[in-house]
């Protein structure tokens, strides 16, 4: 589904992906580790079509994501932990918007059931100003589903939010991810990260320094393998 | 038709939520109005005949008043980082930048709507004649084709709200000489036939910098 | 760098300094007076005319090179052409600089003022805060990526802006001296072309073309040089932050 072949990314003279190659197949859940810096976010974004690499070869459902990035934006969800809603619009609006992005044909009953599924279904004409920060982002969850995408990104979901409101995030995550959908997750929480996905990769100093399956992985294991790792890169 | 129904959400998106607010917009018109005042302050409008320095006067309160609007055009998208949400979707640039002109549009419009009436009953110069509302409209077209693509670089440099003037200012002085010149001539009396140079020299910055912005939005919002 | 002594860029530096030398003797004695000017003073202040006119072909060959440098980068996103248009902007504005005061100084003596409205004048003032705008806006973005992006289409805007800003001004009438065959009875302070006045006028052209490219030539390798160094800086900064040791050799040669 998602190929990186030595994909490297410089900002400036500043070089922050040094070469990743990796493969995440169709319907697989992988978890992306590692210390602030190392490159999970620019990674996602580039993922995501919103940072162009310096170098190497990405390609989404066999879409080379430089030469057709508007086939590969179809086939993206992606939640960060901005928002990325407009507080002075209510939940069905801001959800109206991005369906009149994607071209979504008949988008009200999507959006319906949407916010039915995220919790929100009696705050749909609430403005987003008025929402909890747990609220705000499990609309954010909605608006990455709103065009079915095949493929999600979630770049630090959790961030922010209060342990019931991750909790419930989490448990979102897990339905949306029984149905099949490819995803890429990024987190500070380790044990979550471990329970959610079945192949964890950590990533420091901008290369991959461990790729595994979780199974059988317990947190502690996955603490001490994250430190060997990062001191590993370090040294 | 993608194309335009990505413009037309874009567009519609800006709107409906400044007009809920209205929070840009206020500081627009008050702007605006608060110009026109030091003006008469300053230069002591009660001359003989007002005509010769209204237009001066009403296109610094209009250029000064956008230069609000379109600053905040695109920090409010950067700060909460909303411009990533637009850009992630199946849109051409091109489309984000018209959906943005267009809302910019708007917002000037407004503020014009109620400026001009407050100008005539000040200075008792009739400013809302048609060939008048025409020079207005072709350079507010003009503001908000270039200050829309320079607000969307100027938000990305360091000092952004002072960037903004600065670029703009040097690139919109056809606009301006335009706009005072056609509007003064047609204050003074004399019909719009006389003013076809000043109509031409607008009409013609409007259309070819929308097609140089077209052609280089998409270097601007690119990473 | 190189180890040899004398290069091209060596031939080219003592080629523009003979010339800028011999152009002195021509635009300031070889050319005679024009004879068609009312006053003494006139007709010596005329003399500013050959450097007036030599900075402006700088000048406007900074905006030109500028612009193709501009579009080149947003083509090509070599970074050679951004450091064209980021040099030929400042020599551009410098020498900008140089026509207005200049300018100023002929002015003075034969329109009596050191300043007019007229649409030459004030498009050249326009267009050197159009470049000035240009040079500030390189400076307030640290990226060098986007920074070179940002500017090459501001560099597009200014250049096309300029002409359009001319025409605009024209609205208005004009007293500068069109020198080249121009019929506009306002005008003052033209003056009758001799073949010695017009030899001056192309030998000054020439000699400042080649001071133009002399500037750019070494401003681009700067600017190249510049951003190796900012390169090997940051590369320097990365392997201490890991706390490894730092052969200075190894990146030397790279």
């Amino acid at each position: 589904m998602i190929h990186v072949r030595g994909l490297v990314k410089r900002f400036g003279y500043t070089v922050v992906l040094k070469g990743i190659s990796l493969d995440i197949e169709a319907g697989e859940s992988v978890v992306l580790l590692g210390p602030n810096g190392a490159g999970k976010t620019t990674l996602l974004r580039i993922l995501a079509t919103l940072l162009k690499p310096s170098a190497g070869r990405v390609t989404v459902a066999g879409e080379d994501i430089v030469r057709h990035p508007q086939a590969v934006r179809h086939l993206l969800g992606y939640v960060s932990h901005h928002p990325l809603l407009y507080p002075d619009l209510t939940a069905r609006e801001n959800l109206r918007f991005y369906a009149q992005l994607y071209g979504l044909p008949e988008p009200d009953a999507r959006i319906d059931e949407l916010l039915e599924r995220v919790g929100l279904a009696r705050r749909g004409d609430d403005l987003v100003r008025t929402f909890s920060r747990g609220m705000v982002q499990r609309l954010t969850i909605a608006r990455a589903l709103l065009h079915n995408p095949p493929i999600l990104l979630l770049d630090e979901p959790d961030t922010g939010l209060d342990p019931q409101a991750a909790n419930m995030l989490a448990r979102l995550l897990q339905d949306v991810a029984v149905e099949g959908r490819t995803i890429l997750l990024t987190t500070h929480n380790l044990s979550r990260g471990v329970d959610f996905a079945r192949r964890v990769v950590v990533l420091a100093g901008g290369r991959i320094v461990t790729d595994r399956p979780t199974e059988g992985l317990e947190v502690q294991d996955l603490s001490r393998l994250y430190l060997d790792a990062v001191a590993q890169e370090a040294a | 038709m993608r194309f335009w129904s990505a413009v037309w959400a874009i567009f519609w998106k800006d709107v409906r939520a400044e007009f809920r607010t209205k929070d840009i917009l206020t500081g627009m018109l008050v702007f605006a109005i608060l110009a026109v005042l030091v003006f008469n302050f300053a230069f002591d409008l009660r001359v003989e005949r007002p005509q010769t320095v209204i237009p001066g006067v009403m296109w610094v309160a209009i250029i000064f008043a956008s230069m609000l609007g379109l600053n905040r055009s695109f920090i409010l998208e950067q700060d909460r980082g909303s411009l990533a949400g637009i850009l992630l979707a199946p849109v051409d640039r091109s489309a984000i930048y018209l959906g943005k002109v267009l809302g910019n549009l708007v917002f000037m419009f407004a503020v014009e709507v109620i400026l001009l009436p407050i100008m005539v009953v000040l200075f008792n110069v009739n400013v809302l004649m048609p060939s008048v509302l025409l020079f207005v409209g072709l350079g507010t077209v003009g503001f908000a084709v270039v200050g829309t693509i320079f607000s969307a670089i100027a938000v990305n440099t360091r000092a952004r709200e002072v960037m903004l003037p600065v670029l703009l200012l040097p690139v919109m002085v056809p606009v301006v000489i335009a706009a005072v010149k056609g509007t003064a001539g047609i204050l003074d009396g004399n019909p719009l036939s006389e003013q076809m140079g000043a109509l031409r020299l607008l009409i013609a910055f409007d259309v070819i910098f929308l097609g140089i912005a077209f052609l280089t939005f998409d270097y601007v919002l690119e990473e | 760098m190189q180890n040899k002594k004398w290069g091209w860029l060596e031939l080219l530096t003592v080629l523009a300094a003979i010339m800028v030398a011999v152009n002195f003797y021509v635009g300031l004695i070889y050319a005679p007076d024009p004879s068609n000017l009312q006053t003494e003073v006139t007709r010596k202040a005329q003399h500013i005319f050959y450097y007036h006119m030599g900075m402006n072909v700088m000048a406007g060959l900074g905006m030109l090179v500028n612009f193709i440098g501009s579009v080149l980068y947003l083509l090509t996103r070599r970074r050679f052409w951004d450091a064209v248009a980021r040099s030929a902007a400042e020599i551009g504005v410098l020498f900008g600089i140089g026509v207005l005061v200049s300018g100023s100084l002929w002015a003075r003596p034969t329109w009596n003022t050191w300043w007019t409205w007229d649409p030459r004048l004030t498009t050249a003032t326009i267009t050197i805060l159009l470049y000035a705008a240009y040079l500030m806006l390189r400076n307030a973005v640290e990226d060098p990526d986007r920074q070179a992006r940002f500017a090459a289409v501001y560099g597009t805007f200014a250049f096309i802006s300029v002409p359009i800003t001319f025409m605009s001004i024209r609205l208005w009438r004009t007293i500068h001296p069109t020198v080249f065959g121009g019929g506009d009875p306002a005008a003052k302070g033209a003056f009758a072309l001799g073949p010695h006045i017009r030899f001056a006028m192309q030998f000054s052209s020439w000699t400042f073309m080649l001071v133009f490219l002399l500037f750019l030539v070494v401003r681009v390798r700067v600017a190249l040089l510049e951003e190796r160094v900012m390169a090997l800086r940051q590369q320097v900064d990365a392997q201490l932050s890991r706390g490894a040791e730092v052969d200075p050799m190894e990146h030397a040669g790279s």
